[in-house]
């Protein structure tokens, strides 16, 4: 595994911690990525202006993180794209029905003290470390 | 039109700090999710920094906004089946291919066609979602109406 900085993902979560604050303040309730996306597809047609302001905000982030250091966006496991098809489709449906990802749950949600995001969070980290344990000690890393 | 800016300024930020934290890397949360190997740690710390920023922030935002009169709806305390499956399944997708949302729309950037693979099904997820929202919507959600399924 590469070597971690607590410090570097210390500062980072404060970033992102500051990220979902404003766009609490954007949008006027605490919202994570898969909602903002999910809105964006299926939502109200009047809501969907700041939603698509805040992906493209997104991507244009991913685009500059690009320029300074190519290999933070580097895809380097060793899967098929079947099996990322078969992810992308579970991560979608599943944050949907669960109503939330780790934005959403993970940080804005534990964040309020939500009791119904501490148990998203605890089965999404508990079925996570399933997968990856099928995945890295019985099919040898690759799926 | 100011808050589509506040919106891409938050956009933003959130790719600086998963790229500062190393997040928009999948091997680090595989590297989280493994705790029978090499465990890294990071995507804890990150998540625990940005809730502690979360929640003295939304504090300070609801007195800003309310002065202590009001405050934004309290967080939904009804644990259901909807909330317990949805989130083993994306944490199966999650652990699979070390990607969630937030990373993954950041990665799209670099191009890779596993990432724009995984986008692609992400939207068809969502949407087979919509499509069979109606009939698997739970008392409590329709109870609530089609808005609270969309409110985180």
């Amino acid at each position: 595994m590469t070597a971690w900085h607590a410090g570097l993902a210390v500062a980072g979560g404060v970033l992102v911690g500051f990220a979902l604050l404003l766009t609490l303040v954007a949008s006027g309730r605490p919202v994570g990525v898969s909602g903002i996306l999910g809105g964006l597809l299926l939502g109200t047609p009047g809501d969907r202006g700041w939603r698509a302001a805040f992906l493209a905000g997104l991507f244009l982030g991913g685009v500059v993180l690009l320029a300074v250091s190519p290999h933070l966006l580097a895809f380097t496991l060793d899967r098929s794209l079947p099996a990322m098809a078969a992810a992308g489709f579970l991560v979608g449906f599943g944050t949907r029905l669960g109503n939330g990802c780790t934005s959403g749950h993970g940080v804005c949600g534990l964040g309020r003290f939500s009791p119904r995001s501490l148990v998203a969070a605890t089965v999404f980290v508990g079925a996570g470390a399933a997968a990856v344990l099928v995945v890295e000690q019985l099919l040898g890393g690759r799926a | 039109m100011s808050r589509a800016v506040l919106s891409a300024a938050s956009g933003f930020l959130l790719a600086m700090g998963l790229g500062i934290a190393g997040l928009t890397d999948p091997r680090r949360i595989v590297g989280f999710l493994d705790f029978a190997g090499d465990w890294d740690p990071s995507a804890l710390f990150v998540m625990v920094a940005a809730a502690a920023v979360f929640a003295i922030g939304s504090l300070v935002y609801e007195r800003a906004l309310w002065g202590g009169s009001g405050s934004l709806p309290p967080p939904k305390s009804h644990i259901d089946r909807e909330l317990v499956l949805g989130a083993l399944l994306f944490g199966v997708g999650w652990g699979m291919s070390g990607l969630c949302p937030g990373p993954a729309l950041t990665a799209l950037a670099g191009g890779s066609r596993s990432v724009l693979v995984f986008v692609g099904t992400m939207i068809a997820g969502m949407a087979a979602h919509a499509a069979v929202a109606p009939r698997l919507g739970s008392r409590a959600s329709r109870a609530h109406g089609r808005r609270e399924l969309t409110w985180r």
